[in-house]
Formats: structure tokens, C-alpha cells, sequence
């Protein structure tokens, strides 16, 4: 993320996308809930899946219709970010419909119109078998929730790095820090790769390693229900206790 | 979307927990504290070959007001060079733009830490040295405002350090004044030093602070801006009322002398072994003069609190408490214990020579 014009590192008066979603303005809040969808499916996909057992059409078809009933019945007003998390309030909504939707046996058609985010659940659904699953379903959605929060930032980065000109610092940090620990390819390896100076490779990727600092705070921005929730959640994602 | 496995999840946590300090002299060993501004980190000089420690602004709190706020409290610790007083070595930007100062590495723990095994008598001592370095800082017209236990570090060779100067108040030179100004969050645009910060390259390590302070002049008056009357900044416990209120016009040495009174409270209660023990009534009189509701009912200065503390070391009578004829002539017995009994010795004997005189 560029600098803001005031000359600080980080921006802090954005409004959060959930502030947006819970505004007037509908064109407002179906983009802020496009953020939210994007930011948000894969948790709930692979949480409904494990938490609740369902088979894999069932996820499909509940995580479709759970953001399409936080868009049309107004679930998001009312959340307090003074009371939780969003992502807590998300997951309690999530298990609420769930009990719900059991409870009716029956299902109100959606109106497929509403998501404007393509859900790849094939992939998510290689995704959960591949990842690790210890633990509680609760513990397994805020894994993913940060998780996913990495994942956009990196896509926030190659973005920027792309219309910046600067394509070969966000190669080297996907190479390097993104790669398989086995597979890293020493410094010397990929200045040869990419015909650069051994100095240089050290500078591109501490370059690229700030960018990714700032996209993971503005994503975490985008993922918060409030600055105070923001602040807690950089606390512990951005040092407080390294482990 | 690109998949992270969960070994570059844990990475990339990793990655951005430490500290962005490519490109300078220091190398990221350790996360030693977290602050509500900021983190510690133990960090290698790689020029001097010493570990050092750098207090660095939050990522989350980048903001202008935060980052002069840590700037300033790198200014007044370089302007107070005292045994008593963490020396600053460097202060600057780091390449990702957050504000950071580099200060010794002091190995020791905290006084809540320390005191833990001490005897009374130990504490009271230490509180003296606790009172030296804060009453050399009132002289230089800083009150630190924040004083707490675990503000307060005894370090490897017993020296008492008073660190966390982030919410330090700058009167005027001349000390205790209600004209003093207030230095704060929103100095940014007025402090020079900060300013030097503020054009510091954004990508390159830049020393901000090169002439900290002239001499006579902490921080130039012109240089300064004043805190929002109501704010509120302190601890609770250890706040003074007037902090508390945010009346921050009468803040001075005084309220710095109720922070230290509570400290006195709890070096006087809190002994091993001794839960909830009650301090002597002049030591409890002390406590309670250092922690008066109106500031003109405090000791006006540390050095008064010290003092009266030694005179209650020293068996001597303290301000703050009027003994009655029994308490003074148990402390006259207790401090010339060894006077009395020689003229006990001698009455007995006198007596016995009465009672059994030779024939």
C-alpha cells in the first residue's frame, strides 16, 4: 500500500469494510460485502464442513446461502465491534443458521444474483484436505482466518509490485519466503535466476518483505470489525510474543 | 487465491513479528517486552559488537501522534544523564518507516521482581535509590508521570533504573511550574528533533537525533505544543487524582511524588511471607502524606519523601506523623538502645548496692 499523504506508514482512518456493509448506501455495502465474502468464504466452507460434518455439495450450497442471507437479511447490523471479534460474531452466525436450517429441513431458494464473488470450492476443498486438521473446528476457522488473511495479502502485494514495476521483487518473495522449506533456493541460486546482484536480492526481497507488512495490515483492516479489533489483532499477529 | 501450506503461515507469522531492521547496523536476537506504544527487542550492534536494546513503534500504531510521542521520550532520556537513567544511543526510522531508539541493554528485573525476597529495612533503601535519579529528572523539569513497579528496573550489579519515559511531561527549565507545557502525542509537526525524524528517508536508516539537547534547555519552549486538556495518561494505582481527572495544567513534581508514595504503600505491604502486613504508623503516615487526594497536602518534592523515608530508617521523627509520648519514647529507647541499656545497668546496680549495702 502506498504511503498516505500525511507521510505515515499505515494509513488508520479508512473505514473498515464492515462499517460499510452496515451503512446506507446499498452500492456501498454490496461492495463491502463482496470484501467480506472474498475474505471470508473459505473459513466458513472448510469450518461448516468440519465442525458440522456436511457433505461437500451441503457446504457448498450453505456457504452460498449464508452470505447471501448477510447481504439480504441484514445480519451485519447487528453486530457491535464492542462485542466481539467479527470473525467470533461470523462463526456464531454461521452455527446459528446452521441449527436453524436443520431445525426447518426445508431452504429458501437464493437468488443467485446476490454473490458477486466466484467461490472455488473445488479448490478449497483440496485445500482442507491438504492442510493440517488439529484441533477444534473453532481453532481449525481461526487458522484459516489467518490463513486467508496472508493468502490476500499476498495477492494485495503482486498486485501493487505489478503496477509499481517492481514484478521481480514480489517473484523473489513468492520463491523464497512462499516456497516449501525444503525447496527454498539459497540467495546466490535466484541472483543467478534472475541475473542480479547477491546485494541486491537481499534488498528486493527486504523490500518486498515491508510491502507484505503493510498489505497484511490493510487487509487486516478490511477483516476487522474496529480499530480496536484491528489494534488487538495486529498485536498479536505483528509481534508481541514471537513464538 | 495462492494456497499457503501451514509451515509458510508459521513463517510468514514469524517473519512479521520481527522487526524490519535490514539495512541497519543492528540484527533482531529477541523480543524482550511489549508496551502500549511499542516492543522491545534485544538486538546485536554489529558496528560496536554489543547487544543493545530498541524500543520500536507498533506496526498498528504508526501513526504521526505515536511516533513523536516515542521520539520525545527518546529526547528526554537523552537529555537526562544520570546512573539512574537508561542512556539512549540512538533513535531514528527504521526502513519501514516505524519510529525506534536504541537504549542499553539492562539485565536485571523489575522491582515487583526484585523486592520479592527483601526485608523492610532492604526496600526502604532501595526506595531511596529510586527517589535519586526521579528527583535529578524534577531538576531538569521532567515529570515522568507513569511511575509503577514495573517501571522500575534493578539491574546485575544492584543499580536501580527508572525506564518507560514515553508519557513524560516537560516543565520549564526552571522545575516546578504551572506555566510548564506539555509534551505529548501531538507534537509532531512541532517538535524539531521529530521533524528530523519526519524527513528521514523513508527507505533508509537515518540517525534522527544528533544534537538532542543544548544545555540548559531540555526541550525549547517554542518547540513545544500542549496536551489536550482531559486527557488521561498513567496508570490506574498509580495515577494522582489530577491525572486521573486529566487535569494536566497542575501536573508537577507532586504527582510524581503520589506515583512514588504508592510505590512506598506497596513496598511496605507487600513482604514475603507477610501477607497484607500493615506498615508502621509513621511509615503508613509517609505513604499517605505522598498520596494526599490535594496536591498541596503532598510532599513538594522526592527529595522531601526521601528524606523523611530516611529519617524513619534512622529512627528519627518524620513530618508527616506526630507520635505521642509513648511512641517517641519507644523510638528514643529503639534508636539509643544501647545508651539505655548502660543506664539501666547502672540504676540496677545502684539499686542492688542500696538494697544490700556492705556491713
Amino acid at each position: 500500500m502506498p504511503p498516505n499523504p500525511q507521510g505515515d506508514a499505515f494509513p488508520l482512518t479508512r473505514h473498515s469494510v464492515v462499517a460499510a456493509a452496515q451503512g446506507p448506501d446499498p452500492a456501498d455495502r454490496i461492495r463491502a460485502m463482496d470484501a467480506i465474502t472474498s475474505s471470508y468464504w473459505r473459513p466458513v466452507y472448510k469450518y461448516v464442513r468440519l465442525r458440522w460434518r456436511v457433505e461437500r455439495e451441503d457446504a457448498e450450497d450453505f456457504t452460498q446461502e449464508f452470505f447471501f442471507r448477510l447481504l439480504e437479511k441484514d445480519f451485519l447490523s447487528s453486530y457491535d465491534p464492542a462485542k466481539g471479534k467479527l470473525r467470533t460474531f461470523l462463526r456464531t452466525c454461521i452455527d446459528r443458521l446452521f441449527m436453524n436450517q436443520a431445525r426447518d429441513a426445508h431452504r429458501q431458494k437464493r437468488g443467485e444474483a446476490a454473490i458477486h464473488v466466484s467461490l472455488d470450492f473445488e479448490e478449497a476443498e483440496q485445500e482442507l484436505a491438504a492442510s493440517m486438521q488439529t484441533g477444534s473446528a473453532e481453532d481449525y476457522f481461526e487458522k484459516e482466518w489467518v490463513r486467508t488473511l496472508f493468502a490476500l495479502a499476498v495477492e494485495r502485494l503482486r498486485t501493487q509490485c505489478l503496477a509499481a514495476g517492481k514484478a521481480t521483487q514480489c517473484t523473489l518473495f513468492e520463491r523464497y519466503d512462499l516456497g516449501d522449506e525444503d525447496a527454498r533456493p539459497p540467495y546466490a541460486a535466484l541472483a543467478e535466476e534472475f541475473h542480479l546482484a547477491l546485494t541486491d536480492v537481499t534488498n528486493y526481497l527486504a523490500f518486498a518483505r515491508r510491502e507484505f507488512r503493510r498489505c497484511v495490515l490493510a487487509q487486516l483492516r478490511d477483516m476487522t470489525g474496529s480499530n480496536e479489533e484491528f489494534h488487538r489483532e495486529a498485536k498479536s499477529l505483528l509481534g508481541v510474543e514471537p513464538k | 487465491m495462492k494456497f499457503l501450506p501451514d509451515q509458510v503461515v508459521a513463517r510468514l507469522q514469524t517473519e512479521m513479528q520481527t522487526p524490519d531492521l535490514s539495512g541497519t547496523r543492528y540484527r533482531p536476537l529477541k523480543f524482550l517486552a511489549h508496551g502500549g506504544m511499542g516492543t522491545v527487542w534485544l538486538v546485536q550492534d554489529s558496528i560496536l559488537n554489543r547487544l543493545v536494546a530498541l524500543k520500536i513503534l507498533a506496526a498498528e500504531n504508526s501513526s504521526a501522534n505515536l511516533a513523536a510521542r516515542l521520539m520525545q521520550e527518546a529526547v528526554v532520556l537523552a537529555g537526562l544523564e544520570h546512573p539512574g537513567i537508561v542512556p539512549v544511543h540512538d533513535a531514528g526510522t527504521l526502513p519501514d518507516g516505524r519510529t525506534f531508539y536504541c537504549m542499553k541493554y539492562v539485565e536485571g528485573q523489575t522491582l515487583d521482581q526484585y523486592v520479592s525476597q527483601l526485608a523492610l529495612r532492604q526496600r526502604l533503601l532501595l526506595f531511596q535509590r529510586i527517589a535519586e535519579p526521579l528527583a535529578f529528572a524534577h531538576s531538569r523539569g521532567i515529570i515522568h508521570r507513569d511511575l509503577k513497579p514495573t517501571n522500575i528496573m534493578v539491574g546485575a550489579f544492584g543499580e536501580v533504573l527508572i525506564m518507560d519515559w514515553g508519557l513524560a511531561k516537560v516543565m520549564g527549565t526552571t522545575g516546578l511550574s504551572s506555566e510548564g507545557k506539555e509534551v505529548s502525542g501531538h507534537v509532531m509537526g512541532a517538535i524539531g528533533l521529530s521533524s528530523i525524524a519526519k524527513h528521514a528517508s523513508r527507505h533508509e536508516f537515518t540517525r534522527a537525533v544528533q544534537d538532542p539537547l543544548k544545555s540548559g534547555a531540555l526541550v525549547p519552549e517554542n518547540t513545544l505544543a500542549t496536551t489536550a486538556h482531559g486527557t488521561i495518561l498513567g496508570t490506574p494505582g498509580y495515577m494522582a487524582p489530577e491525572q486521573e481527572r486529566g487535569d494536566v495544567t497542575l501536573i508537577d513534581q507532586r504527582t510524581d511524588v503520589f506515583a512514588l508514595g504508592s510505590i512506598l504503600h506497596y513496598l511496605s505491604r507487600e513482604q514475603s511471607g507477610v501477607p497484607n502486613q500493615r506498615a508502621s504508623r509513621p511509615l503508613q503516615a509517609i505513604c499517605n502524606k505522598s498520596m494526599a487526594w490535594e496536591m498541596s497536602a503532598r510532599y513538594p518534592s522526592v527529595q522531601e519523601l526521601a528524606t523523611n523515608v530516611g529519617k524513619y530508617l534512622d529512627d528519627m521523627p518524620v513530618s508527616a506523623y506526630r507520635e505521642n509520648i509513648f511512641e517517641r519514647t519507644a523510638r528514643l529507647v529503639s534508636r539509643n538502645r544501647v545508651a539505655v541499656v548502660l543506664v539501666l545497668a547502672y540504676l540496677f546496680m545502684r539499686l542492688l548496692f542500696i538494697l544490700f549495702p556492705r556491713r
